[in-house]
């Protein structure tokens, strides 16, 4: 390099991109970004990096775009298992996660768009794995038939797995079954859907059938066992009055289930919910459905930090179900034995000495709701009391099973954990990705391998380049905001627990929502030998994440870019040093992937790849070793 | 070119000036040039500009020739005036517009064909009348859009893309707006923005016919090996004379750290142009020791780039032909057309 150019480097630089230190050639700068490690680019699909089973998102999302319904239904149906149970239930993970809500002001309704695969999808059948045409030999036990069992189920039995589900309940489903109300998933989904599972092969369900002993189970010798039994004990709360006006207080799970399986057909007329999460949502809309007119939610603390999902709160408030906030429970008031009421006293938060959010009584009156039934929904516990502890299975002080979080053994080798079961209560999804790690641990352990050692995941980059600035993806985004999806109307809604409220997007609306996904998946692969820094890429950028800069540590090249990157978050993606010694660098928080700067690029040095990862389960783990 | 626009969407985090804009609000739309083109460069270095100087969008006229250079206004600041003219009389066009309006600021943006060929009478003239304006020259020193024939500025000895060497002497614009009598004096390239930037910023504060000769590597037919106006031939040969730092008027001028070494520069409306000295032969305010300068290092094959010469005190256009001191469309008819007695007194003072 001639002294012409290091003159350039030593004239003061604009303010914006001014910094503690970092000139060309500093030794402490960033070193260049790793592509070849599969969970860099997997970290830029924020839906995929977020979602528990790494369902590739953006994949079945242009599948539903160009009406190949079916085969985004598979695509989830590979991954996740449930798509349309979950198209109408899942947590959403994915949601808070997606790029679009950092550049827009709400993420790709994703969850609904995979409800619009599931839908308008053809017959399935012809896709599904080839039942096993004989049995490998090896028998398992599965104890619970919900959502993590199934996907055991799904992932084994194409191997010929003899496969023995055991549940208390008359179907398939578990708590999707007995817990999630009719008005929000359809039975005929849920058949649907745990019907393929227990169709694949060599499985033989005991329904109705509650596992007393697991001693007794462990003697009848099967080669793994897997408890996928869920959290099925609903938290009580000892308050005065609680057994005098017990005819009047149910616990919310408890009544969900028998509601669903129509024990219970209707309620008082006023009714307080207590609790915040996403069953207290679920107690007070079936309420309103069963003869409740007058039905509140009352939470302890704020209405912010309540657990539910930021949707379920609307959907309940939608239905005129007011939340009361910053109220404990402290009495339920009873007359003849008859519930009268529910006394609360007023608390406000407050940080204490140690900086911890902490409810303390505001002084003012305790409060008198008057109400005909309470449903207490405040969390839910998982109970084993039918393992024995002295069956090899430990225990810890929380009277929780010791399982390996990565392979969801316990400390009987024979014995693995998954769903509620294993680490208490979260989600459906959640309990599909337990089920799927489960699955291989117990299909390596059946066949005498390491369970610790995991299957690496599939992965493929493949350059999206069709013409001189043509993408085999549609680079062309929507600037429309998240649609709406369709209600039923109020007035029929609310008189029937089994019309489903949601009506889902029809094609044309769910096409129309496909449009927001910025296609994260398409990376912007950048060859450094081939950059003649034009600046052209950085000049067209719409979000300001390119920058040609001299490297620096991380904290502050973050400053000296563009533009400030300033979610910690995600990654910066740097090259190797350029002609001039500088080096490129790239922001992936608000990239767009709109491929602009592969499109200027006069040479090519930037590309548009789409990363597909795929999560090896036991079934293809199996398959593409034998 | 590319066939979508470029996504409304932007980074959350975007500065904005005192007018609320983001650097977003001064774009045009999407550049139909070839991927990687220099004069996109020189485009987005005048949206940088223009948002840091708090311009309002509608003050600027901009006005072009014919050529790819010519086009680029389209490209950056769609709220603003503009006016595609004919092949190299842009400078007549806009002499014309200033004469008009002498409130709006002036770009005309031109290429080395459109200014050094067909328009190099033109683009003397215009400088030599001192017009009030900022004249850019993207220079690649090929005809682009006819497929790389060798422009009026490319250097002799320089080679096609074919391997065939230039017999010609090149036309250097930077002398010849020196020798018209230009008040303020640049060159840069397209490659290094943080000097573009701040030429582009101090040549709108400055009063007078401001030149900017802008190196721009024409990606598809001159940018290899034998070419002087590619990216690594430039960044190999270029000799910055100074940095220089745009302060606007209202921002206070702090002490110096390095008074050997830093001039400020004080111009007509009260920005002070900060100059660090990077070469130890130059002086910025006398025209003929510049002259010399430039042409001291043309023979040692280097291209000298930063702000070459000012003259902090120029007078323009206006001033020299004492014209009223309000655009004409504000005066009203009386004053545009005082009548015959008028004409007559004015006939009288001429016989």
């Amino acid at each position: 390099m001639s002294a012409g150019t290091e003159t350039l480097e030593q004239r003061p630089a604009p303010d914006k991109r001014k910094s503690g230190g970092g000139h060309s050639g500093d030794a402490a700068g960033m070193p260049p970004t790793d592509i070849s490690n599969p969970a860099y680019f997997h970290k830029v699909v924020d839906c995929q990096w977020a979602c528990p089973a790494h369902t590739p998102v953006p994949e079945y999302i242009r599948l539903i775009a160009a009406g190949r319904y079916t085969e985004a239904y598979m695509v989830n149906w590979k991954s996740n298992v449930l798509p349309g149970i979950l198209g109408r239930t899942c947590d959403r993970p994915c949601e808070p996660a997606c790029r679009r809500g950092r550049v827009e002001e709400e993420p790709v309704a994703i969850c609904r768009l995979k409800r619009v695969a599931a839908d308008n999808k053809s017959d399935i059948s012809a896709l599904l794995p080839p039942k096993p045409a004989k049995k490998n030999g090896k028998r398992i036990a599965l104890i619970g038939a919900g959502p993590a069992a199934l996907t055991v189920v799904r992932d084994l039995a194409p191997l010929g797995y003899e496969l023995v589900v055991y549940d208390a309940d008359k179907k398939g489903g578990g708590m999707i079954r007995s817990q999630i109300p009719r008005f929000r998933l359809p039975e005929e989904v849920i058949d649907e859907e745990v019907g393929y599972i227990l169709d694949r092969g060599f499985v033989e369900t005991r329904f109705g059938t509650r596992i007393d002993s697991m001693k007794q189970l462990l003697s009848e010798n099967y080669d793994a066992v897997f408890v996928g039994s869920g959290a099925p004990r609903g938290r009580d709360l000892e308050l005065p009055g609680r057994k005098e006006a017990a005819k009047n207080i149910h616990i919310g799970i408890d009544w969900l289930s028998n509601v669903s399986f129509e024990h219970i057909d209707k309620i008082g007329k006023r009714v307080i919910v207590l609790g915040g999460g996403n069953t207290a949502m679920d107690c007070c809309r079936t309420s309103r459905r069963l003869g409740g007119d007058d039905v509140k939610v009352i939470v302890r603390s704020g209405f912010d930090e309540m657990k539910a999902s930021p949707w379920e709160k609307e959907d309940a408030m939608h239905e005129g179900i007011p939340i009361f906030n910053f109220l404990v429970p402290k009495e339920f008031t009873h007359k003849n034995g008859k519930l009268t009421g529910v006394t609360f006293e007023k608390v406000v938060a407050k940080q204490d000495d140690k900086g911890r959010r902490q409810l303390v009584p505001s002084g003012e009156p305790d409060q008198h709701f008057e109400c005909d039934d309470v449903l207490i929904a405040v969390g839910q516990e998982n109970a084993f009391p039918w393992i024995e502890r002295d069956c090899g299975i430990e225990f810890d002080k929380w009277n929780m099973p010791k399982v390996n979080e990565t392979t969801f053994q316990s400390t009987n080798p024979k014995v693995f954990f998954g769903g509620d079961a294993a680490f208490g209560p979260k989600n459906i999804i959640w309990a599909v990705a337990h089920g799927h790690d489960a699955a291989v641990s117990i299909d390596k352990f059946c066949n005498g391998e390491d369970v610790s050692k995991r299957p690496p995941p599939m992965t493929n980059l493949v350059s999206q380049k069709m013409g001189i600035h043509e993408w085999s993806y549609d680079n062309d985004i929507s600037n429309e905001l998240r649609h709406k999806v369709p209600m039923r109307d109020q007035k029929i809604a609310l008189k029937d627990i089994r019309a489903e409220v949601e009506l889902g997007f029809d094609q044309k609306l769910g096409y129309a929502e496909t449009q927001r996904c910025l296609n994260c998946d398409v990376q912007t692969v950048f060859s450094a030998p081939l950059c003649i820094e034009c600046d052209a890429c950085m000049d067209i950028c719409p979000v300001d994440c390119i920058s040609f800069t001299p490297n620096a540590p991380e904290p502050d090249l973050r400053q000296m870019l563009s533009a400030p990157a300033d979610n910690l978050t995600q990654d910066l993606y740097v090259s190797v040093p350029l002609k001039t010694s500088r080096v490129l660098v790239k922001d992936e928080d608000v990239c767009l992937h709109c491929g602009l700067c592969a499109e200027r690029c006069p040479t090519g040095a930037w590309d548009m790849q789409k990363f597909l990862l795929e999560i090896t389960h036991a079934t293809e783990a199996r398959c593409s070793r034998a | 070119m590319t066939y979508i626009t470029k996504p409304k969407l932007h980074h959350p985090k975007l500065p904005v000036n005192a007018l609320g804009f983001t650097h977003r609000d001064y774009e045009g739309s999407v550049s139909t040039l070839c991927a990687g083109c220099g004069h996109d460069s020189i485009s987005a270095a005048i949206i940088q500009a223009c948002f840091e100087i708090d311009l309002p969008p509608h003050r600027l006229a901009k006005l072009s020739g014919i050529g790819c250079s010519s086009k680029t206004p389209t490209y950056f600041l769609g709220q603003s005036h503009g006016f595609n003219t004919v092949h190299g009389r842009m400078p007549s066009v806009l002499t014309g517009a200033n004469l008009a309006n002498r409130d709006l600021i002036y770009m005309g943006v031109s290429g080395d064909g459109d200014s050094a060929s067909i328009g190099l009478g033109q683009f003397a003239h215009c400088i030599r009348r001192g017009v009030n304006m900022v004249y850019i020259v993207e220079n690649n020193g090929v005809y682009g859009l006819t497929k790389g024939q060798f422009s009026a500025t490319a250097d002799k000895g320089s080679k096609s893309k074919k391997g065939v060497a230039n017999p010609d002497s090149p036309m250097d614009l930077v002398s010849l707006a020196l020798i018209a009598g230009a008040s303020f004096v640049g060159r840069s390239f397209s490659g290094d923005k943080r000097q573009l930037v701040e030429l582009i910023k101090a040549a709108i504060g400055h009063q007078g016919s401001a030149f900017l000769d802008v190196i721009s590597p024409c990606i598809a037919f001159n940018n290899h090996a034998g070419s002087t106006k590619s990216f690594d031939y430039v960044r190999e040969h270029n000799e910055a004379a100074n940095a220089l730092e745009f302060l606007e008027g209202r921002q206070e001028i702090t002490i110096d750290h390095d008074p050997g070494t830093t001039v400020n520069v004080t111009q007509h409306d009260g920005s002070v142009l900060r100059l660090r000295k990077l070469a130890e032969d130059h002086d910025p305010t006398d025209r003929t020791s510049v002259m010399n300068f430039i042409q001291r290092h043309n023979a040692r094959g280097e291209i000298v780039t930063g702000l070459l010469y000012v003259e902090p005190d120029s007078e323009d256009l206006h001033h020299r032909l004492g014209v009223t001191k309000r655009p004409l469309n504000s005066l009203s008819d009386a004053e545009l057309c005082p009548g015959s007695g008028a004409l007559q007194k004015i006939n009288e003072g001429l016989r």
